[in-house]
């Protein structure tokens, strides 16, 4: 299999507070890949610099072999430059816009919906890219055969649905543009076990029916190893551990650290 | 003169002032709706529109009135509106963009520069005596059952519904509107989703200033066109967008008009006197800020960390 995600000894910080050190780690095409650890471990920061919305202060992000986030921070430079046309060479990092446009979709943590628009509009939305009125219509249904529950809802404003429905509609937003990857950021985070349960499943059909790469991030950590083929283990902005999702279920340190065994 | 025909007289004149402060509200509150900063420099790229516009009008209009200085009026204006839009997105590139990562009081400064900039620079180039924009048609008054209507009263209202109509259209409608809508409501979800943030900004302030623009040189046939043009008429439609809710197109456009009605009417009805007439929009400003400070039709919004 060759490596989709290539993540090459990045460091992200937040002023004087590192939130990544050294962290290198990739994900297969095709493959399901998790990444565990407890609150503030930098998860959420490690999927935020994969789509150009944190800048790198060391190391490398490239998405099938080309870089698409590195140390010339020219998508969020400090100095004044006027009418610069950044992210068009080769070497410097890409805008969050142009890195969905390479195929790489986000289903942020909270969700992210847009509250005051409807689901149809939000999946609109997600489709943004997609300049082919048709295929959109075609996704869209798609997506309401896929989620039948947004299907009774697409006029309704999105604040109307309840958090698992919100949490569905922003996979089935991520999906309207036929991404190559697909990255979740705690898809099960504040819903019911039975509603977590569901949206695992259907995680594990976009991979495996929709050939949608993916990596998901995730404070729980048996539904996601038990999900995933290959999993990483993160503590304090650190990979602290990396192995095939079965044996990390089988691992002493991985059971009575996450697991609650 | 009966008490029903001098009400619907200063509902007409309330209406058309309103229509006047509501498109102008409009820029304030979709400018703030994406960055969340008041564009103070409003008001002023509204009196360039109309100087753009009275020079392109007295340029083309030539000697006689007739069906050619009425499309000349219109060529004029949408003059005005290109030129302010140009202006706009101008402005905003050289002196809010690069201050976007700054504090919030950075931008804002910005902006007041810029407005002190234009009015002082249009006061060099053009002087500050006021000119007159003439009538594109005969502005003689008609008489609808004792409530007497201008010409320049049906243009505004025309023009007025038109602006709000397809501009309601095109937000709720149309892609990039669409993507107006996911970029005010959270911003780098809407980056998630490959909209280009930067562009959406231009676009809302290409819009913006346009519709500024228009409000401008509808006025100019009745206040004249002079540099300072813009300080007052933006500043009451910068209330009429925060008593509307900031941030809400529906609620500019309610904002704006309900001050233009309220200012009518407070003159008319509650004896306020003409000369303070002004203070109307700022007393209500007080008193919504008191009672529902989101404004009218706002939402209260968590802030952002």
């Amino acid at each position: 299999m060759s490596e989709l995600l290539t993540i090459d000894s990045i460091h992200v910080s937040y002023g004087n507070i590192k939130a990544l050190k050294d962290v290198s780690m990739h994900v297969d095409q095709g493959d399901i890949v998790c990444l565990i650890g407890a609150n503030g471990a930098g998860k959420s920061t490690l999927l935020k610099a994969i789509v150009g919305l944190e800048p790198l202060v060391e190391g490398n992000i490239s998405l099938d072999g080309e870089v698409i986030a590195t140390t010339q921070m020219s998508g969020s430079s400090r100095h004044i430059k006027l009418f610069r046309r950044s992210g068009a060479a080769g070497t410097s990092s890409l805008r969050t816009d142009q890195i969905a446009g390479l195929g790489v979709a986000l289903v942020p943590e909270g969700r992210r919906v847009f509250a005051d628009m409807s689901v149809e509009e939000n999946l609109d939305m997600g489709a943004f890219l997609v300049r082919d009125e048709q295929l959109i219509a075609k996704k869209k249904e798609e997506m309401y055969d896929f989620f039948p529950i947004l299907g009774s809802r697409r006029k309704q404003k999105t604040r109307s649905l309840s958090g698992g429905e919100q949490q569905m509609m922003a996979i089935a937003r991520a999906l309207m543009s036929s991404p190559r990857l697909l990255l979740l950021d705690e898809p099960g985070l504040g819903l019911a076990p039975l509603i977590v349960a569901d949206i695992f499943d259907k995680i594990r059909i976009i991979n495996q029916e929709e050939n949608v790469t993916v990596f998901l991030v995730e404070q729980n950590a048996r539904m996601a190893l038990k999900a995933s083929n290959h999993g990483y283990v993160m503590e304090n902005g650190r990979i602290v551990l990396s192995d095939k999702s079965e044996k990390l279920l089988a691992d002493e340190k991985v059971r009575a650290a996450y697991l609650g065994e | 003169m009966g008490s029903i025909s001098e009400f619907f007289q200063h509902l007409m004149n309330g209406l058309t002032l309103g229509g006047i402060y509501a498109l102008i509200a409009l820029g304030y509150t979709m400018v703030y709706g994406i960055l969340k900063f008041i564009n103070f420099a409003h008001g002023d790229i509204l009196m360039v529109g109309s100087y753009i516009g009275l020079f392109t009008f007295n340029a083309i209009r030539g000697q006689q009135m007739g069906i050619w200085t009425i499309v000349a009026f219109f060529i004029a204006m949408i003059a005005g509106m290109l030129f302010s839009a140009v202006l706009g997105v101008l402005i905003e590139r050289i002196a809010y963009k690069p201050l976007r990562r700054a504090t919030r009081l950075a931008p804002l400064l910005s902006a007041i520069g810029v407005s002190f900039i234009l009015s002082n620079t249009a006061a060099w180039a053009w002087g500050t005596k006021s000119r007159k924009l003439d009538y594109p048609f005969d502005n003689t008054p008609f008489t609808i059952g004792g409530v007497a209507i201008t010409p320049h009263q049906i243009l505004i209202l025309v023009v007025v519904i038109i602006m709000m109509v397809s501009l309601k259209l095109f937000v709720d409608r149309s892609r990039i509107g669409k993507a107006m809508r996911a970029t005010s409501l959270d911003q780098d979800t809407a980056k998630l989703m490959g909209i280009k943030a930067d562009q959406i900004i231009a676009i809302t302030f290409a819009i913006g200033s346009a519709l500024a623009a228009t409000a401008g040189f509808l006025i100019a046939l009745e206040i004249k066109v002079y540099p300072s043009m813009g300080m007052m008429t933006g500043l009451k439609a910068f209330v009429a967008a925060v008593v509307g809710g900031i941030g809400n197109i529906s609620g500019a456009m309610l904002g704006g008009i309900l001050l233009g009605l309220l200012e009518t009417f407070g003159v008319a009805l509650l004896g306020i006197p003409y000369g303070m007439r002004d203070t109307i929009a700022f007393v209500a400003l007080i008193i919504i800020l008191l009672i529902k400070p989101e404004g009218l039709l706002g939402k209260v919004e968590k802030e952002k960390v």
